[in-house]
Protein backbone atom coordinates (compact mmCIF):
# COMPACT_ATOMS: atom_id res chain seq x y z
CA UNK A 1 0.00 0.00 0.00
CA UNK A 2 1.14 3.21 -1.23
CA UNK A 3 -0.44 5.52 1.85
CA UNK A 4 -0.59 9.13 1.65
CA UNK A 5 -1.05 11.99 4.24
CA UNK A 6 -2.25 15.47 4.11
CA UNK A 7 -0.19 17.44 6.89
CA UNK A 8 0.64 20.37 7.79
CA UNK A 9 3.16 22.63 6.29
CA UNK A 10 4.66 25.13 8.78
CA UNK A 11 7.01 28.11 7.74
CA UNK A 12 9.87 26.70 9.07
CA UNK A 13 11.58 29.75 10.09
CA UNK A 14 9.13 30.64 11.70
CA UNK A 15 7.10 27.51 12.54
CA UNK A 16 6.58 27.50 16.52
CA UNK A 17 4.27 30.22 16.63
CA UNK A 18 3.50 30.80 12.47
CA UNK A 19 -0.68 29.87 11.76
CA UNK A 20 1.32 29.99 7.71
CA UNK A 21 0.48 26.50 7.13
CA UNK A 22 0.79 23.98 3.59
CA UNK A 23 0.16 20.84 2.31
CA UNK A 24 2.96 18.19 2.40
CA UNK A 25 2.09 14.24 1.31
CA UNK A 26 4.22 12.16 2.46
CA UNK A 27 4.25 9.20 0.01
CA UNK A 28 5.44 5.67 1.37
CA UNK A 29 5.61 3.08 -1.12
CA UNK A 30 6.65 -0.61 0.02
CA UNK A 31 7.33 -1.61 -3.50
CA UNK A 32 9.39 -0.07 -6.74
CA UNK A 33 6.05 -0.49 -8.74
CA UNK A 34 4.51 1.75 -6.19
CA UNK A 35 7.07 4.08 -5.91
CA UNK A 36 6.90 4.66 -9.74
CA UNK A 37 3.42 4.85 -9.95
CA UNK A 38 3.28 7.52 -7.39
CA UNK A 39 6.26 9.17 -9.30
CA UNK A 40 4.31 8.96 -12.43
CA UNK A 41 0.91 10.63 -10.79
CA UNK A 42 3.35 13.56 -8.43
CA UNK A 43 6.08 14.12 -10.47
CA UNK A 44 6.21 17.01 -8.12
CA UNK A 45 7.12 14.87 -4.98
CA UNK A 46 11.12 14.70 -4.19
CA UNK A 47 12.45 11.62 -3.69
CA UNK A 48 14.13 11.18 -0.48
CA UNK A 49 16.52 8.08 0.87
CA UNK A 50 19.81 8.49 3.21
CA UNK A 51 17.85 12.20 3.29
CA UNK A 52 21.61 13.87 3.92
CA UNK A 53 21.25 16.51 1.40
CA UNK A 54 17.58 16.66 1.39
CA UNK A 55 17.01 16.87 5.03
CA UNK A 56 19.70 19.59 4.75
CA UNK A 57 17.42 21.49 2.38
CA UNK A 58 14.60 20.91 4.92
CA UNK A 59 15.85 21.83 7.91
CA UNK A 60 16.90 25.23 6.24
CA UNK A 61 14.10 26.14 4.55
CA UNK A 62 15.74 25.87 1.06
CA UNK A 63 13.19 23.54 -0.18
CA UNK A 64 9.47 23.44 0.14
CA UNK A 65 8.55 20.27 -1.65
CA UNK A 66 4.33 19.06 -1.87
CA UNK A 67 5.36 16.15 -1.46
CA UNK A 68 7.99 13.87 -0.41
CA UNK A 69 8.30 10.52 -1.53
CA UNK A 70 10.19 8.23 1.27
CA UNK A 71 12.24 5.36 -0.98
CA UNK A 72 13.62 3.47 2.51
CA UNK A 73 10.71 1.22 2.51
CA UNK A 74 11.18 -0.11 -0.74
CA UNK A 75 13.50 -3.82 -0.49
CA UNK A 76 14.83 -3.70 -3.27
CA UNK A 77 15.90 -0.52 -3.73
CA UNK A 78 18.68 -1.57 -0.50
CA UNK A 79 19.72 -5.03 -2.62
CA UNK A 80 23.40 -5.50 -4.52
CA UNK A 81 23.43 -8.29 -6.78
CA UNK A 82 26.08 -10.14 -9.69
CA UNK A 83 24.87 -9.15 -13.17
CA UNK A 84 25.94 -12.62 -14.33
CA UNK A 85 29.51 -11.50 -16.24
CA UNK A 86 31.27 -10.66 -13.13
CA UNK A 87 29.53 -6.96 -12.62
CA UNK A 88 27.70 -5.70 -10.11
CA UNK A 89 23.98 -4.31 -10.04
CA UNK A 90 24.06 -1.80 -7.07
CA UNK A 91 20.66 -1.65 -5.73
CA UNK A 92 20.35 3.11 -5.69
CA UNK A 93 19.56 2.78 -1.70
CA UNK A 94 22.45 0.31 -0.09
CA UNK A 95 24.55 3.09 1.83
CA UNK A 96 28.49 3.85 1.66
CA UNK A 97 28.76 1.70 5.07
CA UNK A 98 27.34 -1.58 2.97
CA UNK A 99 29.37 -0.58 -0.12
CA UNK A 100 33.05 -0.43 2.41
CA UNK A 101 31.98 -3.50 4.09
CA UNK A 102 30.11 -5.77 1.64
CA UNK A 103 31.73 -4.81 -1.69
CA UNK A 104 35.41 -3.41 -0.72
CA UNK A 105 36.89 -6.28 -2.65
CA UNK A 106 34.79 -6.17 -5.80
CA UNK A 107 34.81 -2.87 -6.01
CA UNK A 108 37.36 -1.29 -4.83
CA UNK A 109 37.38 2.53 -6.31
CA UNK A 110 34.05 2.77 -5.15
CA UNK A 111 34.61 1.53 -1.81
CA UNK A 112 37.59 4.19 -1.55
CA UNK A 113 35.53 6.71 -2.37
CA UNK A 114 32.74 5.55 0.15
CA UNK A 115 35.15 5.81 2.64
CA UNK A 116 35.63 10.02 2.37
CA UNK A 117 32.33 10.22 2.36
CA UNK A 118 31.32 12.59 5.29
CA UNK A 119 31.51 10.38 8.41
CA UNK A 120 30.26 7.20 9.63
CA UNK A 121 26.49 8.39 10.73
CA UNK A 122 26.68 10.09 6.74
CA UNK A 123 27.87 6.85 5.51
CA UNK A 124 25.34 4.74 7.28
CA UNK A 125 22.68 6.42 5.35
CA UNK A 126 24.24 8.23 2.63
CA UNK A 127 23.57 6.41 -1.01
CA UNK A 128 24.83 6.25 -4.37
CA UNK A 129 21.21 6.91 -5.74
CA UNK A 130 21.30 9.86 -3.43
CA UNK A 131 24.70 11.40 -4.77
CA UNK A 132 23.52 10.85 -8.02
CA UNK A 133 19.92 12.09 -7.57
CA UNK A 134 21.83 15.79 -6.21
CA UNK A 135 24.18 15.33 -9.21
CA UNK A 136 26.99 17.95 -7.24
CA UNK A 137 29.66 18.27 -9.13
CA UNK A 138 31.16 17.43 -6.17
CA UNK A 139 29.98 14.32 -5.33
CA UNK A 140 32.61 11.49 -4.77
CA UNK A 141 30.84 8.83 -6.33
CA UNK A 142 30.82 10.42 -9.83
CA UNK A 143 34.37 10.49 -10.78
CA UNK A 144 34.78 6.49 -9.75
CA UNK A 145 31.73 5.73 -11.90
CA UNK A 146 33.27 7.62 -14.75
CA UNK A 147 36.50 6.30 -14.12
CA UNK A 148 35.10 2.53 -13.83
CA UNK A 149 32.31 2.91 -17.21
CA UNK A 150 29.68 2.38 -14.68
CA UNK A 151 26.13 2.66 -16.19
CA UNK A 152 23.10 4.41 -13.80
CA UNK A 153 19.40 2.31 -14.35
CA UNK A 154 16.75 4.84 -14.81
CA UNK A 155 12.93 3.81 -14.60
CA UNK A 156 9.58 4.83 -14.96
CA UNK A 157 5.97 3.75 -15.55
CA UNK A 158 6.93 4.43 -19.27
CA UNK A 159 10.03 2.00 -18.45
CA UNK A 160 14.01 1.28 -17.67
CA UNK A 161 16.53 2.85 -19.50
CA UNK A 162 20.38 2.85 -18.68
CA UNK A 163 22.31 5.44 -19.17
CA UNK A 164 26.15 5.43 -18.91
CA UNK A 165 27.30 7.76 -15.83
CA UNK A 166 29.20 9.88 -18.42
CA UNK A 167 25.87 10.85 -20.46
CA UNK A 168 23.81 10.87 -16.95
CA UNK A 169 25.38 14.59 -15.77
CA UNK A 170 24.58 17.62 -18.20
CA UNK A 171 25.00 20.88 -15.93
CA UNK A 172 25.41 21.91 -11.97
CA UNK A 173 23.36 19.91 -10.24
CA UNK A 174 21.31 18.89 -13.10
CA UNK A 175 20.69 15.50 -15.06
CA UNK A 176 18.97 13.53 -17.57
CA UNK A 177 16.32 12.24 -14.89
CA UNK A 178 13.43 12.82 -15.82
CA UNK A 179 10.46 14.11 -13.57
CA UNK A 180 8.41 10.76 -13.30
CA UNK A 181 11.81 8.48 -13.09
CA UNK A 182 13.35 6.88 -10.10
CA UNK A 183 17.16 5.64 -10.02
CA UNK A 184 16.95 2.04 -9.46
CA UNK A 185 20.48 0.92 -9.53
CA UNK A 186 24.46 1.36 -10.56
CA UNK A 187 25.52 -1.49 -13.13
CA UNK A 188 29.29 -1.14 -12.41
CA UNK A 189 31.75 -3.89 -14.38
CA UNK A 190 33.52 -6.60 -12.82
CA UNK A 191 37.04 -6.00 -12.37
CA UNK A 192 40.60 -7.23 -10.74
CA UNK A 193 42.44 -4.72 -11.55
CA UNK A 194 43.74 -1.53 -9.79
CA UNK A 195 41.45 1.28 -9.06
CA UNK A 196 42.47 4.44 -7.36
CA UNK A 197 40.43 7.08 -5.59
CA UNK A 198 41.74 9.95 -4.13
CA UNK A 199 39.91 13.91 -2.70
CA UNK A 200 41.84 16.73 -1.64
CA UNK A 201 39.76 18.08 1.67
CA UNK A 202 40.72 20.73 4.72
CA UNK A 203 40.20 17.25 6.64
CA UNK A 204 40.23 13.84 6.40
CA UNK A 205 36.60 13.29 7.04
CA UNK A 206 33.49 15.62 6.63
CA UNK A 207 34.82 17.46 3.93
CA UNK A 208 33.39 18.35 0.39
CA UNK A 209 36.14 17.86 -2.14
CA UNK A 210 37.99 21.10 -3.26
CA UNK A 211 38.63 18.40 -6.14
CA UNK A 212 39.18 14.74 -6.83
CA UNK A 213 40.32 12.53 -9.25
CA UNK A 214 39.65 8.32 -10.00
CA UNK A 215 41.53 6.00 -12.15
CA UNK A 216 40.68 2.59 -13.19
CA UNK A 217 43.25 0.25 -15.07
CA UNK A 218 40.91 -1.77 -17.66
CA UNK A 219 43.71 -4.52 -19.18
CA UNK A 220 41.43 -6.68 -20.43
CA UNK A 221 40.87 -3.70 -23.06
CA UNK A 222 44.64 -4.30 -24.29
CA UNK A 223 43.27 -6.54 -26.86
CA UNK A 224 40.78 -4.82 -28.35
CA UNK A 225 42.31 -1.82 -28.62
CA UNK A 226 39.79 0.45 -26.56
CA UNK A 227 40.83 2.58 -23.72
CA UNK A 228 43.07 0.89 -21.21
CA UNK A 229 42.86 3.84 -19.03
CA UNK A 230 39.52 4.94 -16.96
CA UNK A 231 39.64 8.54 -15.59
CA UNK A 232 37.11 10.51 -13.54
CA UNK A 233 37.58 14.56 -12.37
CA UNK A 234 35.17 15.66 -9.46
CA UNK A 235 34.73 19.40 -8.18
CA UNK A 236 36.48 20.72 -11.36
CA UNK A 237 33.70 21.65 -13.64
CA UNK A 238 30.45 22.40 -13.90
CA UNK A 239 29.70 18.40 -14.33
CA UNK A 240 32.09 15.61 -13.06
CA UNK A 241 34.05 15.31 -16.03
CA UNK A 242 36.81 12.20 -18.45
CA UNK A 243 39.95 13.19 -19.00
CA UNK A 244 39.99 11.91 -22.09
CA UNK A 245 43.27 13.27 -23.85
CA UNK A 246 44.94 11.71 -20.57
CA UNK A 247 44.03 8.49 -21.01
CA UNK A 248 44.49 8.21 -24.83
CA UNK A 249 47.96 9.36 -24.38
CA UNK A 250 47.96 6.64 -21.56
CA UNK A 251 46.72 4.23 -23.38
CA UNK A 252 49.06 4.34 -25.92
CA UNK A 253 52.16 4.75 -23.68
CA UNK A 254 50.82 1.02 -22.18
CA UNK A 255 50.50 -0.37 -25.40
CA UNK A 256 53.55 0.67 -27.23
CA UNK A 257 55.78 -0.23 -24.47
CA UNK A 258 53.99 -3.50 -24.23
CA UNK A 259 53.62 -2.83 -20.36
CA UNK A 260 50.32 -4.99 -20.05
CA UNK A 261 52.07 -8.11 -20.58
CA UNK A 262 55.52 -7.01 -19.20
CA UNK A 263 54.92 -4.08 -16.14
CA UNK A 264 57.77 -2.17 -15.61
CA UNK A 265 57.80 0.96 -13.80
CA UNK A 266 56.32 3.87 -15.00
CA UNK A 267 59.02 6.67 -16.43
CA UNK A 268 58.35 9.88 -14.61
CA UNK A 269 57.64 11.87 -17.38
CA UNK A 270 54.80 9.70 -18.41
CA UNK A 271 53.25 10.12 -15.13
CA UNK A 272 53.88 13.77 -15.46
CA UNK A 273 52.44 14.03 -18.60
CA UNK A 274 49.55 12.28 -17.68
CA UNK A 275 48.99 14.62 -14.56
CA UNK A 276 49.16 17.79 -17.11
CA UNK A 277 46.91 16.00 -19.06
CA UNK A 278 44.24 15.74 -16.69
CA UNK A 279 44.45 19.23 -15.28
CA UNK A 280 44.03 20.28 -18.70
CA UNK A 281 41.12 18.27 -18.80
CA UNK A 282 39.54 20.09 -16.13
CA UNK A 283 37.72 23.74 -16.13
CA UNK A 284 37.30 24.19 -12.46
CA UNK A 285 36.11 27.73 -11.00
CA UNK A 286 37.02 29.99 -7.75
CA UNK A 287 34.92 29.57 -5.06
CA UNK A 288 35.67 29.57 -1.33
CA UNK A 289 36.76 26.33 -1.35
CA UNK A 290 39.77 27.01 -3.67
CA UNK A 291 40.86 28.83 -6.52
CA UNK A 292 40.71 27.34 -10.31
CA UNK A 293 44.63 27.52 -10.42
CA UNK A 294 44.64 25.55 -6.95
CA UNK A 295 41.90 22.92 -8.21
CA UNK A 296 43.93 22.13 -11.67
CA UNK A 297 47.60 22.53 -9.83
CA UNK A 298 46.12 19.46 -7.07
CA UNK A 299 44.29 17.60 -9.89
CA UNK A 300 47.76 16.93 -11.86
CA UNK A 301 49.66 15.98 -8.06
CA UNK A 302 45.77 13.58 -8.04
CA UNK A 303 46.27 12.40 -11.22
CA UNK A 304 50.40 11.40 -11.12
CA UNK A 305 50.11 9.98 -7.42
CA UNK A 306 47.30 7.89 -8.17
CA UNK A 307 48.77 6.33 -11.08
CA UNK A 308 51.42 5.48 -9.43
CA UNK A 309 49.83 4.02 -7.07
CA UNK A 310 47.50 2.35 -9.18
CA UNK A 311 50.41 0.97 -11.59
CA UNK A 312 52.10 -0.25 -8.63
CA UNK A 313 49.50 -2.42 -7.71
CA UNK A 314 49.11 -3.70 -11.41
CA UNK A 315 52.89 -4.37 -10.71
CA UNK A 316 53.20 -6.43 -7.78
CA UNK A 317 50.09 -8.46 -9.08
CA UNK A 318 51.44 -9.09 -12.65
CA UNK A 319 55.31 -9.83 -11.76
CA UNK A 320 57.79 -8.87 -8.94
CA UNK A 321 60.27 -7.22 -11.12
CA UNK A 322 58.57 -4.33 -10.99
CA UNK A 323 60.94 -2.05 -9.00
CA UNK B 1 0.16 12.89 10.65
CA UNK B 2 0.19 10.23 13.25
CA UNK B 3 3.42 8.45 13.65
CA UNK B 4 4.44 4.54 15.53
CA UNK B 5 7.95 4.11 16.42
CA UNK B 6 9.63 2.13 19.29
CA UNK B 7 11.54 4.76 21.04
CA UNK B 8 14.25 2.98 23.54
CA UNK B 9 12.48 -0.28 23.97
CA UNK B 10 8.67 1.14 24.50
CA UNK B 11 6.09 1.94 21.72
CA UNK B 12 5.60 5.28 21.21
CA UNK B 13 3.07 7.17 19.53
CA UNK B 14 3.15 11.02 18.27
CA UNK B 15 0.17 12.93 16.74
CA UNK B 16 0.10 15.72 14.54
CA UNK B 17 3.84 15.25 13.04
CA UNK B 18 4.71 17.77 10.24
CA UNK B 19 6.26 15.08 7.65
CA UNK B 20 9.04 17.67 6.61
CA UNK B 21 10.48 17.69 10.48
CA UNK B 22 13.20 15.60 11.65
CA UNK B 23 13.59 12.68 13.73
CA UNK B 24 15.55 14.70 15.97
CA UNK B 25 12.40 17.17 16.33
CA UNK B 26 9.87 14.39 16.86
CA UNK B 27 12.16 13.09 19.88
CA UNK B 28 12.91 16.24 21.49
CA UNK B 29 9.73 18.29 21.36
CA UNK B 30 6.99 15.72 20.56
CA UNK B 31 8.36 12.78 22.58
CA UNK B 32 9.94 14.59 25.47
CA UNK B 33 13.69 13.15 24.91
CA UNK B 34 15.85 16.12 25.02
CA UNK B 35 19.45 13.88 25.01
CA UNK B 36 20.00 14.12 21.31
CA UNK B 37 21.18 17.88 21.28
CA UNK B 38 20.39 20.15 18.09
CA UNK B 39 23.40 22.24 17.18
CA UNK B 40 23.90 22.18 13.18
CA UNK B 41 20.73 20.36 11.69
CA UNK B 42 22.97 20.06 9.33
CA UNK B 43 24.97 16.51 10.21
CA UNK B 44 28.10 18.20 10.75
CA UNK B 45 28.43 17.94 14.28
CA UNK B 46 26.98 14.38 15.42
CA UNK B 47 25.04 15.69 18.52
CA UNK B 48 21.53 14.27 17.52
CA UNK B 49 23.13 11.59 16.78
CA UNK B 50 20.67 7.63 17.95
CA UNK B 51 20.67 4.52 16.75
CA UNK B 52 18.21 4.18 14.03
CA UNK B 53 17.24 0.04 13.52
CA UNK B 54 20.53 -0.49 15.27
CA UNK B 55 22.41 1.97 13.16
CA UNK B 56 24.42 4.98 14.39
CA UNK B 57 22.31 8.07 11.89
CA UNK B 58 22.33 12.26 12.83
CA UNK B 59 18.61 12.15 13.70
CA UNK B 60 18.43 15.59 12.35
CA UNK B 61 18.69 14.06 8.71
CA UNK B 62 16.32 11.69 9.14
CA UNK B 63 12.64 12.92 7.98
CA UNK B 64 10.41 12.13 11.16
CA UNK B 65 7.89 9.90 8.16
CA UNK B 66 11.26 7.39 8.11
CA UNK B 67 11.17 6.24 11.20
CA UNK B 68 7.27 4.81 11.59
CA UNK B 69 7.87 1.52 12.61
CA UNK B 70 11.28 1.34 13.20
CA UNK B 71 13.04 0.89 16.66
CA UNK B 72 15.05 3.76 17.46
CA UNK B 73 17.47 4.02 20.24
CA UNK B 74 18.58 7.40 21.89
CA UNK B 75 21.48 8.20 24.71
CA UNK B 76 18.32 8.11 27.62
CA UNK B 77 18.14 4.36 26.31
CA UNK B 78 21.91 3.61 27.04
CA UNK B 79 21.36 3.11 31.13
CA UNK B 80 19.92 -0.31 32.05
CA UNK B 81 17.85 -0.09 35.04
CA UNK B 82 19.36 2.77 36.28
CA UNK B 83 22.81 2.07 35.86
CA UNK B 84 24.78 3.89 33.70
CA UNK B 85 26.33 2.56 30.45
CA UNK B 86 30.16 1.40 31.09
CA UNK B 87 31.21 4.43 28.07
CA UNK B 88 28.47 7.03 29.96
CA UNK B 89 30.61 5.84 33.61
CA UNK B 90 33.69 6.33 31.51
CA UNK B 91 33.07 9.75 30.22
CA UNK B 92 31.66 10.75 33.82
CA UNK B 93 35.47 9.44 34.96
CA UNK B 94 37.98 10.75 32.63
CA UNK B 95 36.21 14.18 32.46
CA UNK B 96 35.36 14.02 29.10
CA UNK B 97 32.31 16.63 29.56
CA UNK B 98 32.76 20.29 29.72
CA UNK B 99 29.32 22.04 28.11
CA UNK B 100 28.40 18.83 27.60
CA UNK B 101 26.24 19.66 24.20
CA UNK B 102 28.39 17.33 22.24
CA UNK B 103 28.48 14.56 24.46
CA UNK B 104 24.80 12.58 24.20
CA UNK B 105 26.19 12.37 20.43
CA UNK B 106 29.85 11.36 21.07
CA UNK B 107 28.35 8.83 23.88
CA UNK B 108 26.22 6.84 21.04
CA UNK B 109 28.97 7.11 18.51
CA UNK B 110 31.34 5.72 20.95
CA UNK B 111 28.62 3.19 22.21
CA UNK B 112 28.54 1.64 18.72
CA UNK B 113 32.03 1.29 18.08
CA UNK B 114 32.81 -0.69 21.15
CA UNK B 115 29.26 -2.68 20.80
CA UNK B 116 31.55 -3.57 16.55
CA UNK B 117 35.82 -3.05 17.78
CA UNK B 118 35.88 -4.40 21.54
CA UNK B 119 39.42 -3.22 21.59
CA UNK B 120 39.59 -0.06 19.42
CA UNK B 121 43.36 1.38 18.14
CA UNK B 122 43.39 5.19 18.41
CA UNK B 123 42.87 5.31 14.59
CA UNK B 124 39.89 3.30 14.99
CA UNK B 125 38.31 5.54 17.76
CA UNK B 126 39.35 8.35 15.89
CA UNK B 127 37.42 7.66 12.64
CA UNK B 128 34.34 6.21 14.45
CA UNK B 129 34.15 10.10 16.14
CA UNK B 130 34.75 11.62 13.11
CA UNK B 131 31.46 13.10 12.94
CA UNK B 132 31.24 14.46 16.36
CA UNK B 133 32.40 18.01 17.12
CA UNK B 134 33.30 19.14 20.10
CA UNK B 135 33.91 22.85 20.69
CA UNK B 136 35.29 22.60 24.23
CA UNK B 137 37.31 19.44 25.41
CA UNK B 138 40.16 19.21 23.06
CA UNK B 139 39.08 15.78 22.60
CA UNK B 140 42.02 14.21 24.57
CA UNK B 141 39.66 13.52 27.39
CA UNK B 142 37.30 12.03 24.75
CA UNK B 143 39.53 9.78 23.69
CA UNK B 144 40.83 8.70 27.68
CA UNK B 145 37.30 8.00 27.98
CA UNK B 146 37.03 5.62 24.96
CA UNK B 147 39.89 3.89 25.99
CA UNK B 148 38.59 3.51 29.65
CA UNK B 149 35.37 2.08 27.96
CA UNK B 150 37.15 -0.43 25.95
CA UNK B 151 38.62 -2.24 28.69
CA UNK B 152 35.81 -2.73 31.03
C1 LIG C 1 27.64 16.37 6.89
C2 LIG C 1 27.58 15.91 5.47
C3 LIG C 1 28.73 15.50 4.83
C4 LIG C 1 28.69 15.07 3.50
N1 LIG C 1 29.86 14.67 2.92
C5 LIG C 1 29.83 14.26 1.64
C6 LIG C 1 31.04 13.82 1.02
O1 LIG C 1 32.11 13.79 1.65
N2 LIG C 1 30.97 13.43 -0.28
C7 LIG C 1 29.80 13.44 -0.99
O2 LIG C 1 29.81 13.06 -2.15
N3 LIG C 1 28.66 13.85 -0.42
C8 LIG C 1 28.64 14.26 0.87
N4 LIG C 1 27.48 14.68 1.45
C9 LIG C 1 26.26 14.73 0.64
C10 LIG C 1 25.38 13.47 0.72
O3 LIG C 1 25.66 12.74 1.88
C11 LIG C 1 25.58 12.56 -0.48
O4 LIG C 1 25.28 13.25 -1.67
C12 LIG C 1 24.74 11.30 -0.41
O5 LIG C 1 25.17 10.39 -1.39
C13 LIG C 1 23.25 11.57 -0.58
O6 LIG C 1 22.57 10.33 -0.45
P1 LIG C 1 21.19 10.24 0.32
O7 LIG C 1 20.67 8.86 0.14
O8 LIG C 1 21.31 10.73 1.70
O9 LIG C 1 20.34 11.26 -0.56
P2 LIG C 1 19.01 12.09 -0.25
O10 LIG C 1 19.33 13.28 0.57
O11 LIG C 1 17.92 11.20 0.21
O12 LIG C 1 18.69 12.56 -1.76
C14 LIG C 1 19.61 13.37 -2.49
C15 LIG C 1 18.98 13.77 -3.82
O13 LIG C 1 18.79 12.65 -4.65
C16 LIG C 1 17.42 12.43 -4.91
N5 LIG C 1 17.26 10.98 -4.84
C17 LIG C 1 17.66 10.14 -3.84
N6 LIG C 1 17.46 8.86 -4.19
C18 LIG C 1 16.93 8.88 -5.43
C19 LIG C 1 16.50 7.86 -6.34
N7 LIG C 1 16.61 6.55 -6.04
N8 LIG C 1 15.98 8.23 -7.54
C20 LIG C 1 15.89 9.55 -7.87
N9 LIG C 1 16.30 10.56 -7.06
C21 LIG C 1 16.81 10.22 -5.86
C22 LIG C 1 16.67 13.23 -3.87
O14 LIG C 1 15.40 13.64 -4.32
C23 LIG C 1 17.61 14.39 -3.68
O15 LIG C 1 17.45 15.32 -4.72
C24 LIG C 1 27.48 15.08 2.79
C25 LIG C 1 26.31 15.48 3.43
C26 LIG C 1 26.34 15.89 4.76
C27 LIG C 1 25.09 16.31 5.43
S1 LIG D 1 22.43 18.50 14.84
FE1 LIG D 1 22.45 16.71 13.67
S2 LIG D 1 24.51 16.58 13.12
FE2 LIG D 1 24.46 18.49 14.12
S1 LIG E 1 31.94 19.57 25.89
FE1 LIG E 1 31.23 21.39 24.98
S2 LIG E 1 31.07 20.80 22.89
FE2 LIG E 1 31.99 19.09 23.77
Amino acid sequence: MCTTYSVTWYDTTTWYDSEEIREVDFLRPSSMAEALAAKAERPDAVPIAGGTDVMVELNFDRTRPDALLDLTGIAELAEWSDTGDGGIRLGAGVSYTRIITELGQRLPGLAMASRTVGSPQIRNRGTVGGNLGAASPAGDTHPVLLATGASVELASTRGLRTVPAEEFYVGVKRSVLAPDELITAVLLPGTTAPQQFSKIGTRNAMVIAVCSFAIALHPEQAATGNSTVGTGIGSAGPTPLRATEAERFLTAELANADQWTSPRALDDSVRRRFGDLVAAAASPIDDVRGSAAYRRHALAVLARRTLGWAWWDYCLERTSRCA
Amino acid sequence: MRLNLTVNGEPRQADDVWEGESLLFLLRERLGLPGSKNACEQGECGSCTVYLDGTPVCSCLVAAGQAEGRAVRTVEGLAEEGDLDRVQRAFLEAGAVQCGFCTPGLIVAAHDLLARVPDPSDGEIREALAGNLCRCTGYEAILDAVRTAARR
